[in-house]
């Protein structure tokens, strides 16, 4: 190694003059296979103010549990409409929405027996804010699935703030689901270190 | 699944805390809990690939996108992506967006009393060549006050935005000018303890881009995460987190 890694500076609060060209709030086109998802949610601060002027970028696999991406060489099926990449703006209430289909499983780490394992269906997400110096990433799990339990990333984070990386089942309209960012506090938000 | 290659892990210092109180807007936002240090996965070594359909190529002149020329300095910002290994990184998107050379941006937010330019929306983007390489025509942005703290002024600076080949390699950051009186006040632009790794912010002059009679040259170089030398053993499971 000879050089080192640009330092991160804020994206300020004018960053939609830059970013909205690439603005994705379905993520999905009609013909994509596998369970529609409709999810809302708002980014609030250490006060439980929303954060009007903050983004969040989503990276997901297809249904299949494939990644859009050369380095994915599982054999599972590309979609062509599909490219797992999802960037929505929070509004003036702090409120993001955006519509994209349940990701199939992908695979984890070796577990202890040296087998394969896969992680639980997700959405690896940053977050990008004015007063945020760098991004946040954290991470989207689907509620009720049974492969959560036995998630690795689910399992290094402590209950209860595990659930803060579940969305919640709302009732209407089906296939909605409610997941909200909280940057600082009581009910922070669990975020990783990559 | 063979083992997967990480990307490296950032050295201490080299880039900002999330709490800064001397950028007054941090202290709400930044998170007080410890950070959970996530082993890369295949999620975190792939990313969102950007072809050239989602690039136009007029998009990297910002003088060239209306009717007439935008008021202010012309310049030439150029340089490489690359990995901290110096391997150039083809392809990758880059996304800027700048005041205008008055200190004002194109944004319903921005109170800010100087004019907007009718002919400079401040918006661009690119895609790397096989080299790495990159080139942006645009203005030289104005410096401008902000609310931070009594009269308080953010350094002349450009937005870049760098996807590389990964979701573990996303970079945001911000390109300053050479010679900036307002540097060393900057609050953004101090976060970062590591003084050498801030100063890499700012962009050098340079004969060799700057266009004669036409426009000076900056260069940029940007870095972004170096790929792990061996595969990562870390596994999860044997640390026994889950209690």
């Amino acid at each position: 190694m000879t050089l080192q890694a640009t330092t991160w500076q804020t994206v300020g609060p004018f960053f939609s003059i830059g970013l909205s060209r690439l603005y994705r709030d379905n993520l999905a086109a009609p013909c994509a296979a596998g369970e529609r998802v409709n999810i809302s949610g708002r980014i609030l601060d250490g006060d439980a103010k929303p954060v009007p002027d903050g983004i969040i970028e989503i990276w997901q696999a297809n249904s299949y549990g494939k990644y859009a991406h050369p380095e994915d060489v599982q054999d599972k099926p590309i979609e062509k409409e599909f490219s797992g990449f999802g960037r929505i703006a929070t509004d003036i209430d702090g409120m993001f929405r955006f519509s994209t289909i349940k990701p199939g499983r992908v695979p984890g780490p070796d577990g202890p027996d040296g087998k394969p394992t896969l992680q639980a269906p997700h959405l690896a997400i940053s977050i990008l804010t004015r007063g945020l110096l760098r991004r946040l990433v954290t991470r989207m799990y689907f509620p009720g699935d049974p492969a959560n339990t036995e998630d690795f990333v689910l399992g290094l984070v402590e209950e209860p703030r595990r659930q803060t990386l579940i969305a919640k089942k709302i009732e209407a309209p089906q296939g909605s689901l409610d997941w909200n960012v909280v940057l600082q506090g009581a009910n922070e938000t669990v975020f990783f270190a990559l | 699944m063979a083992a997967i290659k990480g990307y490296r892990r950032c050295a201490p210092g080299t880039q900002p805390p999330y709490l800064h109180p001397p950028y007054v807007s941090s202290a709400k936002r930044a998170p007080i809990a410890r950070l959970i240090h996530l082993p890369h996965t295949l999620t975190e070594i792939t990313g969102p690939v950007f072809g050239t359909e989602f690039c136009d190529v007029k998009a990297s002149d910002l003088t060239r996108q209306h009717v007439g020329e935008p008021l202010g300095e012309r310049i030439i910002v150029s340089g490489r992506v690359m990995d901290e290994d110096e391997r150039p990184l083809r392809d990758t998107l880059i996304e800027i967006w700048q005041a205008n050379s008055a200190g004002r941006y194109l944004h319903s937010n921005d109170q800010h009393n100087a004019p907007l330019d009718p002919n400079f929306t401040g918006c661009g983007h690119t895609l790397t060549d096989s080299e790495g390489r990159y080139r942006f025509v645009t203005i030289r942005p104005g410096e401008y006050p902000w609310t931070n703290t009594q009269n308080a002024w953010r350094a002349a600076h450009i937005h870049m935005s760098v996807f590389g080949p990964a979701f573990a390699t996303r970079l945001v950051t911000q390109m300053f000018f050479p010679g900036d009186p307002l540097i060393p006040f900057d609050p953004i632009f101090n976060c970062t303890a590591d003084e050498a790794a801030r100063n890499r912010l700012i962009s050098k002059f340079d004969w060799d881009t700057t266009i004669p009679l036409e426009a000076l040259g900056y260069r940029f170089d940007i870095v972004l995460s170096g790929r792990e030398s061996t595969p990562i053993e870390d596994n999860s499971h044997s640390h026994g987190a889950r209690k």
